[in-house]
């Protein structure tokens, strides 16, 4: 079985109005060489899923995003990402904006193909009173309890990021979080796996511990080979975030004439290949 | 009271506001302290150095460490006590383990935070930080505030989005959901906070020295629960002050996050 793809190719199933996940967290391990071909593409109206980071910013930016769902949208080493800052403000995006943890109920609901999970977060803040759509539920037992019933999210393609997969779909992280990675997986109809590094399955034992290896084949429908593919996010141990890129993007939110120079010379490129080039020669 | 000699001279109102920070932290013992902000993380660090040797802190990403590093930036490696990312941290959160000290943007008389944004939630005036853990957190354990500086538009009579849970609308929720409701502290740079009140209206607790109840008062929106005479936020210790400047915040970030007051 050989699941190889391409960004293109895995791009191309997205059809306008689709919801998609994104994994990694912030800034970080984010299928950064995915996103850049979404912005390459004619795809629009998306609903997004994400703990956000720049994904979110050049998405926004690009006005792909009808609808994002999230806890936050975070560069981490900046509190708050400029660019969905700059959406929010003006008021460019539909914001289901979610506690971080029932973000996580909503994806664990959809892996395990639950209609919602039970949870507290939520009970008593504006988080209900902003996403009318979340329902309460009491406890069928003697507590009676009333908790909120977080909807599953159920995702119609997922994209994650790993350091090292095989050709069928098996995939590892190296670095010291798995972040979310397989829930989006599992909550998803069509699941994509960029990888820093395509090895033989055989050689995956070499390059981590047993606990490493949390994505199995069943989990993935194509796996893209894409060295760099999470830049300018972290992607430990291959590379850690390019603060001097990200902090040069960050300062494109304020200044138009930046954002089309940082457009034309990053993003309106044939292809991830380029893009790399881009970023080498700097 | 106690006048330091080290580093040159008395506490400065940002060490003020991390000992207070600290004693947040008194009586917690083995609990995960998190802290949002200098002068909490500072106050964090330093009750763990003192009286509360047991509390667990994160490095800020995935692990638990022994050896939480000074404010500006690691001294020495880590010493690391335990794996938690980020899918084990509401398991951790919602067992109700924990203390969380967060940044307020504007925070009412029962407690009710926000941090999320400025202006109708669909089309902000200002985004800020989004709701983020605060639901969750605020009805699951103990929570404190921050406010590095107290105006009246902090200070409101009615936050723009609830995103951390205060007491009147706890109350609405019944016991079995707020078991883990605590909103404990807030702690500001003119002074110290509690809700020890009959109907959890929030209360003066202290002022820090130099700073009276009139200035106070002119920097809340809302009536606080004010009793008799107010006692002044405790100095720091000679021990206290010089583990700050030698070792927590060496470079000073405390005094940049507070300007001390001419």
């Amino acid at each position: 079985m050989n699941k190889r793809t391409t960004e293109r190719e895995a791009v191309a199933e997205l059809r306008d109005g689709m919801t998609i996940g994104i994994g990694g967290w912030g800034s970080r391990r984010k299928p950064m060489s995915i996103v850049r071909e979404i912005l390459r593409s004619s795809v629009k109206d998306l609903t997004v899923v994400t703990y956000g980071g720049p994904d979110v910013g050049l998405l926004c930016n690009a006005g792909k995003i009808k609808r994002l769902v999230y806890g936050f949208v975070s560069l981490d080493s900046i509190p708050l990402e400029p660019h969905f800052r700059k959406a929010r403000q003006a008021g460019a995006i539909q914001a289901a904006e979610l506690d971080e943890g029932m973000l996580q109920w909503g994806l664990l609901a959809a892996s395990h193909r639950l209609p919602f999970l039970p949870t507290r977060a939520g009970l008593g803040s504006d988080v209900l009173a902003i996403n009318p759509d979340i329902k309460l539920v009491r406890s069928p037992y003697a507590d009676g309890e009333e908790l909120v019933a977080m909807p599953a999210l159920e995702l119609d393609v997922a994209f994650i990021h790993m350091n090292r997969g095989d050709v069928r779909g098996n995939g590892q992280y190296l670095g010291p979080d798995p972040y979310f990675d397989d829930m989006f997986c599992r909550a998803a109809k069509r699941r994509f796996m960029s990888v820093e590094k395509i090895v033989e399955t055989s050689a995956m034992a070499n390059e981590g511990p047993l606990q490493t290896r949390i994505i199995n084949r069943t989990m993935v429908d194509g796996v893209i080979e894409a060295p760099g593919g999470a830049h300018f996010t972290e992607c430990p141990p291959d590379y850690g975030r390019d603060e001097k890129f990200q902090s040069a993007y960050a300062a494109t939110a304020k200044d138009d004439a930046a954002w089309q120079e940082f457009k034309k010379t990053y993003l309106d490129l044939e292809n991830e290949a380029e893009y790399q080039k881009a970023v080498g020669k700097r | 009271m106690s006048q330091s000699g080290i580093g040159g001279g008395a506490a400065t109102r940002g060490e003020i506001c991390a000992v207070a920070a600290a004693e947040a932290f008194r009586g917690n013992g083995e609990i995960l302290a998190s802290c949002f902000g200098t002068a909490p993380a500072v106050g964090a660090r330093l009750a763990k150095l003192t009286f509360e040797p047991d509390l667990l802190m994160t490095d800020g990403v995935c692990t638990v460490v022994d050896n939480p590093a000074p404010v500006s930036g690691p001294a020495e490696p880590a010493v690391v006590e335990a794996w938690l990312p980020f899918r084990t941290i509401f398991d951790h959160l919602w067992n109700g383990n924990r203390h969380v000290v967060m940044a307020a943007s504007q925070i009412d008389r029962y407690g009710n935070h926000n941090f999320a944004c400025i202006g109708p939630h669909a089309k902000p005036k200002a985004q800020l930080l989004g709701m983020r853990g605060a639901p969750g957190n605020s009805i699951s354990h103990t929570t404190s505030y921050w406010v590095a500086a107290q105006t009246k538009s902090v200070f409101v009579d009615q936050v723009d989005i609830v995103s951390g849970v205060g007491y009147d609308r706890a109350a609405k929720l019944g016991k079995a959901s707020t078991r883990g409701h605590d909103v404990r502290f807030v702690i500001s740079n003119l002074a110290v906070y509690d809700f020890q009140t009959p109907d959890h209206r929030m209360r003066l607790k202290s002022v820090h020295p130099g700073v009276s109840v009139d200035e106070v008062v002119a920097n809340t929106s809302f009536e606080l629960v004010i009793e008799g005479k107010v006692p002044e936020t405790r100095q720091p210790t000679d021990e206290e002050l010089r583990l700050i400047r030698e070792k927590i915040d060496p470079k000073g970030f405390l005094n940049k996050e507070v300007p001390n007051p001419a």
